[in-house]
């Protein structure tokens, strides 16, 4: 004769803790493996437990209503065989009691012997961490300072559910901290870590913010912006900006995409004189613009600025390299006059590495277009039925829907990718 | 035209509940609205507490003076008794009432509470309509704390009126009457009656039951009822007052009538909530007996409305009230709070002190607990001795559960013991067993000495006994 001692199983995710709803068998019952033994409650589901072995029933742990731990011994079979502990192990039941301490403080009053019940409560702790394991008779008011019982409100805490290390079954602080410290486990984590951020700054909307918030509001609240978004297969473009990269002068400047989509707007701008405007809505008069001003929009540690890169039709790869970084330099400095940060016809707006996949870039009041380069990223394409891997950029725009049609925004949009995509065409005639 | 204010949090009554309220909504940023008829402060500023400690500590100068003008034995002799001139005793209380009153006006400045001056009557649970002396004013509330308080009780067959005074009248008289009949032997009944003996009246408290202080067990009230007997007051237990007519208390005591002969008759028979004339039964809330109803968070059933203090049921106290107060609106500003002391001391200024917190050896006994008691008399401790008030029967009490020596009580009655109701209470709320209260050392010569010999005694080694 052995002696199997059931633990109570894992009830399912998160469950650390089940109540025992009803018992379906008595201390001295045989029952047969599998049968009925008891019916637990979740704060999911109820679950009925069956008998994992055959033998007799010779202890229960827990009535009805009594909270059990998962792991916490529930019932004791004397089965055929070993079983699975020893005759001797009484193990402690899943719900232990409090006359540990109740037990002995009568006949230990002296402050000699307090630490021996001190001292047994850490272990009772760690045994079920998280677990509620009250050391007090059913009913009874938890006992615990003031400060104690507030902290627990504040953190949410019933203080029945936790144990009292300190004389006389007391609640202390390092009882409060043992049972937030389990309750990470199992149950939520502890609200501490979740605290409500309060407060609210004032930040004055002044100076360059203000003038930024102001230019974009004017953008939006006056311009119908419709966004059209295109991908470029940049391979050929990125083979030939590399090959120039590598045979430059050493006095030729690094080049970037971006002087090439330069290169790509003056030249299909023309056909396209609507885009490359500035529209006095106040007037009813759009300026066409046979110039390319090109603002570049930059951010800088106070904010976006978009200096202006003039005339860019005539300036070839390198001048455009050299005038984006001199229009750069004269963002970033912030330093830049009235005439480097205005009058531009139409603006790029890249974010580089940040690019992303696509935008919606807001126009720059009063022209009527702006064209926001997006990520070039490797990426599968099919070609002539295969699949390759191509250098791949989205092209997004918008435009000011009063002055520039859809159509018109398309096929501009595909004249600029078919030229990006044929590298040769930006420079021929 | 009337005004209309719209507010976040609006307070019925500026009593200790409801300006306590408004402080703590103050500090936690909450828009506070007051609306008080009278002036700030409530009962327990104006009409109780400290009107009533002013006239008692002016009562128990002069008894000390008449004694001396008797050849008193610390050697202070005065060559002709001491003259009361009880209007200005009065004048001199008012100017500490002015001075509370004050107080309070200028904390609730600080606490930028708005306080709307008169009568406030709620038309629903978060409109109430104020007749102020500039107009009618409205003010719509998002939640709203009740602080309306409490009144003294009448009784039926002798309303209040004429000679017939309630506590309010007694703390105003400007001449103290030659003959003063009580009812009600409660601590307020006879905490004036004393003070009136000592100011030279005759003095007959009347009661129902066949005990002094009900509240209190017979240990604490022995000292009490020997002092009222030494200084001539006249108890009649186990009466009942039937009628006043023609200066004249008539009293059935088991069946014997008396007639008690009064120029003043003073009705202290208790203090019921302040439910009505301000429109509480168009709120919707609920009430629990004579009291509002609220749980633990200080919630009527009516959603934002929270109630306090003598309105929300016993004990009607004042530091119950602000307790209430900060639980309700903490509770407002969204803090998880809850109304659940372990103890709330309750002192009675009578002649001697009584001061109790948490359970007497019986009620603990009934609770379940297992009592150990122990008592240390103040006729062994040297500061009552050396103030002359060892003798009068006083004495600290400490009640501990046996299993676990868990102080669940802490009493003593004696002069000045009202003083020790902070160590009661704080014991109490720490969870306190007697080695703590034992182990802590107490200062030498002070009365908090007998409650530190009380706590060895029930450990079984006092040091002066």
């Amino acid at each position: 004769m052995g002696r199997f001692v059931f633990k109570l199983p894992d009830l399912g995710e998160g469950t650390a803790e089940a109540e025992i709803v009803a018992w379906h068998v008595k201390v001295g019952d045989v029952v047969a493996e599998d049968a009925p033994l008891v019916d637990m409650l979740t704060d999911k589901a109820t679950v009925e437990m069956t008998s994992p072995v055959a033998g007799k029933l010779i202890e229960l742990n827990g009535a009805p209503g009594d909270m059990a731990a998962v792991g916490g011994p529930i019932a004791v079979f004397e089965v055929e065989g070993a079983g699975n502990a020893a005759a001797t192990d009484r193990s402690p039941p899943a719900r232990p009691q409090a006359p540990q301490v109740d037990a002995e403080a009568p006949e230990a009053p002296q402050a000699t012997q307090a630490p021996a019940v001190v001292a047994a409560a850490p272990s009772v702790a760690v045994q079920a961490p998280g677990r509620a394991i009250p050391t007090r008779a059913e009913g009874e008011k938890p006992l615990a300072s003031p400060a104690v019982r507030r902290r627990a409100e504040d953190l949410g805490i019933k203080l029945t559910q936790v144990a009292g290390t300190g004389p006389a079954g007391r609640i202390t602080h390092e009882d409060l901290d043992i049972f937030i410290a389990g309750a990470g486990s199992s149950a939520p984590p502890a609200p501490s870590t979740l605290a409500k951020r309060t407060g609210v700054d004032e930040v004055k909307v002044i100076g360059m913010r203000r003038a930024i918030a102001r230019q974009m509001q004017e953008s939006k609240r006056r311009i119908p912006h419709f966004a059209y978004v295109e991908e470029v297969d940049m391979t050929e473009l990125e083979e030939l900006r590399v090959h120039l990269n590598t045979t430059k002068r050493d006095d030729q400047p690094k080049l970037t995409v971006l002087p090439f989509i330069m290169r790509a707007l003056v030249r299909v701008l023309p056909a396209y004189p609507q885009i490359n405007a500035r529209f006095d809505d106040e007037a009813g008069v759009v300026h066409r613009h046979a110039g390319v001003h090109i603002g570049i929009a930059t951010q800088t540690s106070s904010g976006l600025v978009v200096p202006v890169v003039r005339h860019a039709e005539a300036l070839d790869v390198w001048a455009a390299a050299v005038e984006v970084a001199r229009a750069a330099d004269i963002g970033r400095s912030g330093k830049g006059s009235k005439d480097d940060l205005s009058g531009s016809t139409i603006t790029i707006t890249s974010l580089g590495p940040l690019g992303g996949i696509a935008t919606t870039p807001v126009i720059n009041y009063p022209e009527v277009a702006i064209i926001g380069p997006n990520k070039i990223v490797e990426r599968p394409v099919v070609r002539h039925g295969q699949i390759t891997v191509r250098k791949m950029m989205n092209l997004s725009s918008s435009f000011d829907h009063r002055v520039v049609d859809g159509y018109d925004a398309a096929e501009f949009i595909q004249r600029v990718r078919a030229m990006l995509e044929h590298p040769a065409t930006l420079f021929m005639d | 035209m009337a005004e209309t204010i719209t507010t976040r949090l609006l307070i019925l009554g500026g009593g200790p509940g409801g300006y306590a309220a408004a402080i703590r909504a103050g500090q936690l940023g909450i828009d506070t609205v007051l609306v008080e008829a009278d002036r700030l402060g409530g009962t327990c500023l104006i009409r109780g507490c400290i009107p009533s400690k002013a006239l008692i500590h002016v009562a128990s100068k002069f008894e000390g003076m008449v004694e001396a003008a008797q050849g008193a034995k610390d050697g202070i002799s005065l060559s002709s008794p001491p003259v009361l001139d009880m209007a200005r005793t009065v004048a001199w209380k008012e100017s500490v009432v002015d001075k509370l009153n004050g107080g309070v006006v200028a904390l609730l400045k600080r606490a930028k509470t708005r306080v709307v001056a008169g009568w406030g009557t709620f038309s629903d649970a978060k409109t109430c309509h104020v007749e102020t002396d500039d107009g009618p004013v409205t003010i719509k509330a998002e939640t709203v704390i009740l602080a309306a308080g409490s009144v003294a009780t009448a009784l039926p067959h002798i309303p209040f009126g004429g000679d017939v005074i309630s506590s309010t009248e007694a703390l105003a008289l400007e001449k103290a009457p030659r003959r003063l009949a009580v009812i009600g032997a409660g601590y307020i009944g006879l905490e004036l009656g004393s003070a009136f003996r000592k100011f030279g009246c005759e003095v007959t408290v009347v009661e129902a039951l066949d005990r002094i202080l009900p509240q209190y067990d017979e240990a604490l009230t022995k000292p009490v009822k020997a002092w009222l007997q030494k200084s001539g007051v006249g108890v009649h237990l186990s009466a009942k007052a039937t009628a006043w007519t023609n200066g004249e208390l008539s009293v059935d005591k088991n069946g014997e009538r008396l007639g008690i002969p009064a120029d003043k008759l003073l009705v202290t028979v208790g203090r019921r909530a302040r439910i009505e004339g301000w429109g509480l039964e168009n709120m919707g809330v609920e009430m629990a007996g004579a009291f509002v109803k609220v749980n633990g968070r200080m919630q009527t059933s009516m959603s934002g409305v929270y109630a306090i203090g003598d309105l929300a049921g016993e004990p009607m106290l004042e530091h119950k009230a602000i307790a209430q107060a900060h639980v309700a609106v903490e509770v407002i500003a969204g803090q998880n709070r809850t109304f659940d002391p372990a103890a709330i001391a309750a002192v009675c200024f009578t002649e001697p002190e009584i001061v109790s917190a948490g359970l007497s050896p019986d009620e603990a006994a009934a609770a379940g607990h297992d009592p150990l008691s122990a008592v240390f008399p103040l006729q062994a401790n040297g500061r009552a001795l050396s103030m002359g008030t060892g003798d009068g029967g006083g004495f600290a009490r400490v009640v501990a559960r046996k299993a676990d020596h868990r102080v669940v009580g802490l009493q003593a009655v004696g002069a000045h013991v009202s003083e020790l109701s902070g160590e009661f209470a704080m014991s109490i709320e720490m969870g306190a067993r007697l080695e703590d209260l034992a182990g802590t050392i107490h200062v030498h010569p002070t009365l908090s000495e007998a409650v530190h010999e009380a706590a060895l005694r029930a450990l079984g080694h006092p040091v002066h006994i």
